[in-house]
């Protein structure tokens, strides 16, 4: 058919055709992220000439934090997270390599999320650039980009044990930050979970920055870093536990006081005194905004888990997208084997009751049982008789189904306390390895923002052919109006829902 | 013929969204030996991604529908989280207008519905504000949860002995002696006496391989959910240009405005279906109708892929040609009917005829003769489609 002939025929005017124009900002290169690796990738584009912006989400507001978003917080920040002016002149003076950027004429927006990354492709053609979706506290705007480089690093891993909800329970990319950007910990004495690199190097910063390590707590038979970290941590006097895992926090209304740790062979509960507990087993790449792309996502055992794909320059599949730091694999091998032995020890001490999901206050056990969540009050008895097991029969394990039954990783913290245990959980439950559980996505915002924040601005174009649904007004005639002469009379007052 | 249950089913269902599961409920309760095929998970397409509402005056299904939905839980033996009664607020006069004339359907229809002023509304929906100008309250349909309906389904259909393959896609039908006799998968022909397509905007495709033209167009559209708040005494609260609910948890599920049309969908595999900057807009539009919720952080959104027929209704027909293929598209609105389109999909297949209701004008026989191009000139195409045809 030939182009003239073509524009004889409409636009569906309901559709999204023409309703999202080219946002009033462009930048030619975004830059996710203003670690390391951002700011490397911000001064090199920089450096060809190219309009840069640089965006962090540092320092969050205290509801963010609160939320354990992005890291895990814990509930351990001092106030000061409450002065929002403090915190960004803190963070900005607290940021390796943030002067260079500025230098360079680079836009730097701190305190300000990245929400949503677009690039047009199959089931969405209609965007007239690539878009992100930017936000502070209270207002969202869009931004177009020529290209764009991902550099959002890593969160925490969370596993979970009686009393791990409760303050003073954090990760340590929460405690890092708070010691050396925020500089605004609320803790003095710290038991540490692990002994790998990050357990070993967060226990001498935490020694630097002045506080005391009580322990670090260690579920295999000998520490797993390097020899000349373990055995600094030795000579500055604390001691690992190994062949132990928490089995509980002992808190009061402050949240943490002691942790009891138990030998994993069995045998007597051992208290530690301290006012945090940091979990530092393991860090996550934050690949939420690859999922919102579309971007490809490969399991990478030795690289925490769920990575992009990308070649060696951190290019992915999609062209205007790049990848660099840890948000592109954390090295750590044997990471994932070393994280199920955790999670088992946890599980074969602790039991069933412990939550895996806080926000939604679901147990492990009401993941393997599957049980309806609370608020449908008691089960059926068709549906007490269901379990994971059952399910399982039907198909390999899906985090997306589990989500829907139990409500297991629902909540305000979109998943990021219990993304990896509950897939754990379901590779035990299904006898399995974890490949073969089906990852639950990312989908925007990828940060919990309130609506009155998200909402566009209030005008004209936001109506323009808005329709509850297709906007199709033969879909909604009456039954018996079909074929009647009233039916021209239904579509004609354009009568539909 | 007479199968035996390792080589098909008396009945085989292609796709297990809610209209195919319902149907394969309806017939295993029956007693019918039928096993239903999807490519994927149960009901991981459109059917786990909708509103949930379950008020269509339009459908000659309404009233079954009415009908079945308080009795859901107790028939399927799991929760659905049906809740009855919707309340439709109204931003501006031309909503009103929209929604009087939706109240006066209804009671045409002998349903209920009272007219609400601006406090009546403020009185029903603890989160409204003082912006609307009324409202219309509903005292029929409702809403349920789609993810937690369509798995008791299948529960239920299997606990009457039904069986569901999942990640298995038709690849195609097979014909013999003018019959439909099974369905092509990678593991091998699936036989069947009778056969339901409801493979969602994939039955178009399906049946074209058998020389059936059901013309349908694939959209994708989108939803948002915030973390939840106080429940209201009546979850189905929607309107000013949205649809949705606040869920029994208390989180509210919001979708509406602008969707975008796909070009023909593959048999197998993942589908495109991103959420977009479109949540700014249905963000606003709640934060509008419910200023008391402006604070609420939005959690999630997604993306629905459903089809359409050219006007909008749905294809429920057994064609005399081959005789034991039935059709089932609900054309984008088939969530909340599915209690009735099941077991009209059950009478099709068993009795050759709707008990319940006359489903006549709802048989493909009505697109005979309709212009192959007829996307184009509906202006369905997808925008890439459309942006070649503008001239440079
Ligand atoms: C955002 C959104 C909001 C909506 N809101 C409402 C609402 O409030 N109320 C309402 O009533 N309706 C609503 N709908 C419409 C409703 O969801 C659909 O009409 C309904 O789910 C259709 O169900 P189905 O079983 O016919 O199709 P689908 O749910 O599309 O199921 C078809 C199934 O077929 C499978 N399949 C496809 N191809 C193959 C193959 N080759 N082999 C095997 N299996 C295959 C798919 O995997 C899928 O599971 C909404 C839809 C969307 C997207």
């Amino acid at each position: 058919m030939d182009g003239v002939t073509r524009q004889a025929y409409p636009v569906d005017p309901k559709s999204a055709v023409g309703k999202l124009p080219r946002p009033a900002q462009f930048v030619d290169v975004l830059v996710v992220g203003a670690g390391p690796a951002g700011i490397a990738a911000a001064l090199a584009a920089a450096g060809e000439g190219r309009s840069v912006m640089l965006v962090d989400e540092h320092p969050v507001s205290a509801a963010m934090a609160g939320l354990d978003v992005p890291y895990l917080f814990g509930g351990r920040a001092t106030p000061a997270l409450g002065n929002q002016a403090r915190m960004i002149e803190q963070i900005a003076g607290a940021m390796p390599g943030l002067d260079d950027a500025f230098e360079a004429g680079i836009e730097v927006a701190l305190n300000t999320s990245i929400w949503g990354m677009w690039v047009a492709g199959p089931g969405l053609q209609v965007l007239p650039c690539a878009v992100a979706g930017l936000a502070t506290e209270d207002r969202s705007w869009l931004c177009g980009f020529g290209r764009a480089v991902i550099a959002t690093g890593a969160r925490d891993l969370v596993l979970s044990f009686a009393g791990s909800d409760q303050p003073g329970v954090l990760g340590a990319q929460a405690l890092h930050a708070l010691l050396t950007r925020y500089d605004a910990f609320a803790g003095r004495v710290v038991s540490i979970l692990g002994s790998g690199r990050l357990a070993l190097e967060t226990a001498l910063r935490a020694l630097d920055k002045g506080l005391t390590v009580a322990a670090l707590i260690e579920v295999c038979d000998a520490p797993q870093g390097p020899a000349e970290l373990v055995a600094e941590v030795a000579a500055r006097g604390v001691a690992i536990r190994c062949g132990a895992v928490p089995l509980m926090a002992e808190t009061n209304v402050d949240g943490v006081v002691a942790l009891r740790i138990i030998p994993v062979a069995g045998g007597t509960v051992e208290r530690i005194a301290c006012d945090t507990v940091c979990l530092a087993l393991g860090l996550v790449p934050q690949i939420e905004l690859l999922d919102t792309l579309g971007a490809p996502i490969t399991l990478d055992r030795d690289r925490g888990g769920y990575v992009p794909v990308c070649d060696a320059t951190g290019q992915t599949p999609i062209d205007a997208i790049r990848v660099a730091g840890d948000c592109a694999g954390v090295a750590e091998p044997g990471g994932l084997d070393y994280r199920m032995t955790w999670m088992r020890a946890l599980l074969d001490t602790g039991g069933n009751d412990a939550l895996a999901c806080t926000c939604e206050e679901v147990t492990r056990g009401d993941v393997f049982a599957l049980h309806q969540p609370r608020y449908l009050g008691p089960e059926s008895e068709a549906m007490a008789a269901r379990d994971l097991a059952g399910l399982l029969a039907d198909g390999p394990p899906d985090h997306d189904q589990m989500k829907r039954l139990t409500r297991v990783s629902m909540g305000p913290c979109q998943g990021r306390r219990c993304r990896e245990q509950v897939a754990m959980l379901l590779a035990i439950g299904a006898r399995d390895d974890i490949g073969i559980v089906n990852r639950a996505g990312f989908r925007a915002p990828v940060r919990p923002l309130s609506l009155a924040a998200l909402a566009a601005p209030d005008d004209e174009a936001g109506r323009d052919g808005w329709d509850v649904w297709f906007g199709i007004v033969a879909q909604w005639v009456p039954y018996d109006e079909i074929g009647t002469p009233r039916e021209a009379d239904y579509i004609a007052g354009d009568m539909h829902l | 013929m007479n199968l035996t249950r390792e080589s098909g089913a008396a009945v085989v269902i292609i796709g297990a969204g809610v209209t195919g599961l319902s149907a394969a409920w309806w017939l295993a309760r029956d007693g019918v030996d039928v096993l239903v095929l999807d490519k994927g998970v149960i009901g991981y397409e459109a059917s786990s991604r909708n509103g949930g509402g379950a008020t269509h005056y339009q459908s000659p299904l309404f009233h079954e529908e009415q009908r079945l939905w308080p009795l859901m839980d107790e028939l399927l033996g799991y929760p659905t989280e049906h809740r009855p009664e919707r309340i439709v607020i109204a931003m501006n006069e031309a909503q009103m207008a929209r929604y009087k004339r939706m109240q006066g359907i209804l009671a045409g229809l002998g349903y209920r519905a009272d007219l609400l002023d601006p406090q009546q509304v403020r009185d029903a929906v603890p989160l409204a504000g003082d912006r609307h100008i009324g409202g219309v309250h509903i005292r029929t349909g409702g809403q349920a949860n789609p993810q937690r309906t369509v798995q008791a389904y299948a529960w239920a259909a299997q606990d009457h002995g039904a069986r569901i393959m999942q990640h298995t896609p038709a690849l195609g039908i097979e014909m013999a002696h003018g019959r439909a006799v099974g369905v092509r998968t990678r593991n091998g022909v699936i036989g069947c006496d009778q056969l339901i397509v409801a493979a969602g905007p994939q039955s178009g495709t399906l049946l074209r391989g058998i020389g059936i033209d059901l013309p349908v167009a694939p959209a994708r559209a989108e939803m948002i959910v915030t973390e939840a708040l106080p429940l209201m005494p009546c979850g189905g609260v929607d309107g000013n240009g949205l649809y949705g609910r606040q869920t029994l948890r208390g989180n509210l599920a919001y979708g509406g405005g602008w969707h975008e049309w796909m070009d023909e969908l593959p048999l197998h595999g993942a589908l495109p279906r991103p959420s977009t900057p479109v949540l700014q807009h249905i963000a606003l539009r709640i934060a509008q109708m419910l200023p008391k919720a402006a604070h609420a952080r939005m959690i999630r959104s997604w993306a629905g892929i459903v089809e359409n027929t050219p006007d909008g209704r749905p294809v429920l027909d057994r064609p005399a040609n081959p005789g034991n293929v039935t059709i089932a598209t609900m054309s984008s609105v088939g969530f909340g009917l599915s209690p009735a389109t099941g077991h009209a999909l059950r009478d099709l297949v068993v009795d050759g005829r709707c008990s319940f209701a006359d489903i006549d004008k709802l048989s493909l026989r009505r697109f005979d003769g309709l212009d192959p191009d007829w996307r184009r000139i509906q202006g369905w195409v997808t925008p890439a489609t459309h942006q070649a045809s503008v001239p440079a």
